[in-house]
């Protein structure tokens, strides 16, 4: 009873982060550029808009796609506010995102094509990092279960350093921020138009906004997680971690695929293996 | 509650596509100027999308002629209702000093219904951003009467 209570807190509670953090992350990057921004509340307005547009499709497959990708994002959610298995989470999550994909690879368009296939090259990149990450979560508690992580008296972040540095690799490529932006970028209406999310409209690219909420709220969860026993500790974290964020993706210029499959997995997975190493050996 | 909310939405989050259907660039660069951080269009919710696909304004500047009138059709054609066509600029209005060319057509209204005109040569950022929020409770009228 308790973790049905503990899901449905999440399945409401995860857009309504998701939207708030990024309506507020596009005051900030206003602030940043000295602009004014969009209200707080700017991307609540957008999802509703879109919701009451015309339903207008390339073929069937785009629907189940973009449904598919919000409800693996809304599960994996669920599934992390109810304490529950790490790789089921992982595994809940990759699904969605392969379906966002197929749902851009079913569209002729050359926009979508090739938007889809650099998102399976950042689905490549971060995929393994978060592995990673869960395995060094499991040689500290023993368990892949988030139950295990609340019962430690003493932070990840101490024992994991390095591991929450590559962390934050995967989380710049999930929230889709510069320089890993080049599946779908922010502005519309450069090279690439909007990737991987040109061919999806009206509702079906609603659901997907929603499904990105979700996807920022699991991540930032994941990060909270290395701060486990004090939660104002855990906030000023979050709080950094994401602030941190968004000033990288103000200051650096989209890269190419190659440049991140070299970093994410050259320094990304080297840190990672070397704090697994001292896990183990310590 | 869902719709009405919806229905408030419509006017905060105009998404915008640009199309220069032949103009000279003058108003494109009043149209770009208004995105900058002096006007800063954003406050109001506006993106400039580039895609006609997510978009909810058009926004045409320069004449039509017989090669283009195609493309603009297009453009229209593809992007999902309720939206709005806002002319800009002289060329845009009716053709300008180019209407009696041989291979003009006229303003955007002889290819697509335009809900709004935003004069001038080139049309003022002020004066665009004004054509927006007109073009937007225009919009908000053509839904209400469509329910």
């Amino acid at each position: 009873m308790e973790t049905l209570i503990l899901v449905i807190i999440g399945l409401v509670a995860g857009p309504l982060l998701g939207g708030l953090i990024a309506g507020l992350d596009r005051r900030v990057t206003a602030w940043f550029q000295s602009r004014q921004g969009p209200p707080i509340m700017q991307a609540f307005y957008d999802v509703a808009k879109l919701f009451g547009k015309e339903k207008m499709v390339v073929n069937q497959w785009q629907i189940l796609c973009a449904w598919v990708y919000m409800i693996a994002a809304a599960a994996s959610v669920g599934l992390f506010f109810a304490q529950g298995d790490l790789l089921l989470i992982f595994f809940v999550q990759a699904v969605g995102a392969v379906f966002l994909v197929m749902g851009a690879m079913s569209a002729k368009s050359p926009y979508s094509q090739v938007g889809a296939q650099r998102e399976l090259m950042q689905i490549l990149a971060y995929e393994p990092v978060l592995i990673l990450v869960f395995v060094g979560i499991y040689l500290v508690t023993g368990s892949f279960s988030i139950e295990a992580v609340w019962q430690l008296d003493q932070p990840l972040l101490a024992k994991m350093p390095l591991l929450y540095l590559a962390l934050g690799y995967a989380l710049t490529i999930k929230l889709r921020k510069s320089p890993f932006d080049f599946s779908t970028s922010h502005h519309g209406h450069q090279e690439l138009v909007k990737g991987v999310l040109t061919e999806y409209s009206g509702p079906y690219l609603a659901l997907i906004e929603i499904a990105h909420w979700y996807e920022t709220v699991l991540v930032l969860g994941l990060c909270a997680l290395f701060w486990s026993t004090n939660v104002a500790y855990m906030a000023v974290l979050l709080l950094a971690t994401y602030m941190l964020e968004i000033l990288v993706d103000n200051t650096m210029a989209r890269m190419t695929w190659r440049w991140m499959l070299k970093r994410v997995w050259l320094l990304g997975m080297g840190m990672s293996v070397v704090n697994l190493i001292w896990l183990y050996a310590g | 509650m869902f719709g009405s909310f919806i229905k408030k939405s419509r006017a905060k989050s105009p998404w915008i596509i640009h199309f220069d259907c032949g103009s000279c660039n003058g108003c494109d660069i009043e149209v770009l100027a208004c995105l900058t951080p002096l006007y800063d269009v954003e406050r109001f919710g506006v993106v400039n999308v580039g895609n006609p696909k997510h978009a909810d304004v058009l926004l045409v500047t320069g004449t039509v002629n017989h090669r283009n009138k195609k493309v603009l059709k297009n453009i229209y054609d593809q992007m999902p209702e309720p939206k709005a066509v806002i002319a800009i600029g002289a060329c845009g209005n009716t053709g300008g000093v180019f209407r009696e060319a041989y291979n003009v057509v006229g303003g955007v209204d002889q290819v697509i219904p335009v809900d709004v005109y935003v004069p001038g040569c080139p049309a003022k950022p002020e004066a665009i951003i004004d054509g927006v929020v007109v073009g937007l409770g225009k919009f908000a009228q053509k839904v209400e009467e469509a329910d």
